[in-house]
């Protein structure tokens, strides 16, 4: 990560939304993004993943830009840009890869060439400073593009390790869909934003990111409905697997199931 | 090339694989002492191997003090049967104090008071509690003949009693079968997970080491299946579990979980003694670097 570009956010002490994979779902995004700005969000970060799951990615890139979002580039976003032949999400289970390759494969085709050069130039981390403490945004951990950090399968002296390692009081991620936050015993503060594309696994379609008062260090994680059945429908005009429809109709998850730790597999439905 | 690796696989310069950073602790909790004798095995463990021994709790804990000094994420079990090992459940609630943990069992010996006990400790826990389970076919005429007569009924009965409590584990399977085959059985062992009562089926395959017990149930590694510098050019080391691990005996620390029959493996007596890097020059580096397999989760 060290040699990549990291964009410096500066100081920033105001009302501050932060979102994860928007994986192609324009209408979540569109909706967690007035959300925001209806809470007062002076600035709007998007930590990477533009695309998969969901239908038509080229809706993404309109959004961001109309929201004047910071985007972070996650793995699917830096596959795109290099052209390569998988996601790189980091399953390693043959069913997980399956449909993650499916979802990789549709948006692969439909991103054009000047979306690809966009999403090249993004950067690999974003660093601020706020409330006098040390910001990281980055996608899925502070040294690896699709490291999981998992509430469940991350220790406290791992976290800790990392955010030393990064020089971060506070580091903020995503990658794995789950939002989750954590203070650790020497005040540095792991946030899982989660992810806007995709339904938490929760049985409800509503989706998450974290919003930041004026000054706040500490996550409030906000519930956002949206059109789902009007996604669940354009998707299935797409072609895109029922499974992935299902998904976003009930708020399970029916895919890329076996990377997730027991804790977390116990709570969802499949 | 380090000092010590045998002279037997020192023909090419071995490549080294940093350790990047500590981030998994394995434990031979149960030494080498097997109620199972399988036929695969990589480490022949059995009823009568004492090559490592049995770990007490204190000792475990010495090296899970270590290891969240050195920012360590998660620990592993194994064995050997872990539950041959009498402070096994105070050895796995002292592990989820630390971290996510996670023991493989070939369940034989799971009772329903085990059973519950290790239901509580996840519940109280905030790190997952992982249960892996090792099963090789799902029928007694499938499995036993390579983990023995009456396994495949015993292991069952564990994973009900598992299953009963609400755990939910992982079956891992050694892949004993052929490339062609291997859909349709991976989908067979979720519904037969199902059928028994685990909604949440999980399945791990696991490659074949042509070492230990194995090697004469199948072969040994040929003279090209051994890695060298060229196999490493453009290979992200972070996909070998020996950049990331170290796998604690009562020996000392090794390289990793499937290499503590090699002398040369032994890395230090304490984890920060090992934080070095390792020359690939085993056969079965060959296997994770040709099937990318891992033994974690």
């Amino acid at each position: 990560m060290t040699e990549e570009p990291v964009a410096d956010l500066g100081v920033f002490d105001g009302p501050l939304a932060t979102l994860g994979g928007p994986y192609n779902n324009h209408l979540a995004l569109r909706a967690v993004l007035e959300d925001a700005r209806r809470r007062g969000a002076e600035r709007i970060i998007c930590l990477g993943d533009l695309g998969g799951f969901g239908p038509n990615p080229g809706k993404i890139y309109p959004l961001l830009a109309e929201f004047e979002v910071v985007t972070i580039a996650g793995n699917y976003d830096r596959s795109l840009a290099e052209r390569l032949a998988d996601c790189g999400c980091g399953y390693t289970h043959p069913a997980d890869n399956h449909f993650a390759q499916l979802s990789y494969d549709y948006t692969n085709r439909r991103t054009t060439d000047a979306e690809r050069a966009w999403l090249r130039a993004l950067p690999a981390a974003g660093r601020m400073t706020r409330g006098g403490r040390r910001w990281l945004f980055c996608h899925g951990s502070p040294r690896r593009v699709n490291e999981f950090l998992w509430e469940s399968g991350s220790s406290d002296t791992f976290l800790e390790r990392l955010a030393r390692d990064a020089s971060a009081d506070q580091v903020l991620c995503t990658h794995t869909g789950l939002h989750w936050q954590r203070l650790l015993p020497s005040g540095a503060r792991f946030v899982n934003v989660g992810a806007v594309g995709r339904p938490a696994n929760d049985g409800s379609p509503t989706v998450w990111y974290a919003f930041f008062p004026a000054g706040a260090s500490e996550a409030e994680f906000v519930p956002v409905a949206y059109d789902h059945e009007a996604l669940a429908r354009e998707m299935e005009g797409e072609g895109l697997p029922r499974e992935f429809v299902e998904t976003i109709r009930t708020g399970w998850w029916t895919t890329c199931l076996e990377i997730l730790p027991a804790k977390e597999r116990a709570r969802g439905k499949y | 090339m380090s000092p010590i690796a045998p002279i037997a696989f020192s023909r090419t310069a071995a490549p080294r694989v940093p350790l990047l950073a500590l981030d998994t602790v394995w434990f031979q909790v149960a030494g080498t002492l097997c109620n199972l004798t399988c036929h695969h095995c990589f480490v022949s463990c059995s009823p009568t191997n004492h090559a490592h021994e049995i770990m007490d709790r204190r000792e475990v804990r010495r090296y899970l003090d270590e290891a969240a000094s050195l920012g360590a994420n998660d620990t592993y079990f194994t064995g050997g049967e872990p539950f041959l090992n009498r402070e096994i459940l105070e050895i796995l609630e002292d592990a989820l104090r630390f971290g996510p943990t996670t023991v493989l069992t070939n369940a034989t010996l799971i009772t329903p008071s085990r059973a519950g006990a290790l239901s509580a400790m996840e519940r109280s826990s905030r790190y997952s509690l992982e249960i892996r389970v090792s099963l090789d076919g799902l029928t007694p005429e499938t499995n036993d003949p390579i983990r023995g007569e009456g396994c495949f009924d015993a292991t069952m009965a564990g994973v009900r009693e598992l299953a009963n409590v609400g755990l939910s584990p992982i079956l891992t399977v050694a892949q004993t079968w052929g490339d062609d085959e291997d859909r349709s059985l991976r989908e067979g062992f979720h519904e037969f997970l199902r059928s028994n009562g685990l909604d949440h089926p999980r399945v791990k395959i696991l490659p074949l080491f042509r070492i230990g017990r194995e090697a004469s149930r199948t072969r040994g590694y040929a003279a090209e299946e051994f890695l060298t510098e060229e196999h490493m050019r453009g290979h992200d080391p972070w996909t070998l579990q020996c950049s990331t691990s170290r796998m604690v005996t009562s020996r000392g620390v090794y390289v990793c979980p499937i290499l503590i029959d090699s002398p040369d493996a032994l890395m230090g007596k304490t984890l920060a003694e090992t934080l070095r890097p390792f020359p690939l020059s085993h056969g079965a580096c060959h296997t994770c670097w040709a099937t990318g397999a891992s033994c974690r989760n």
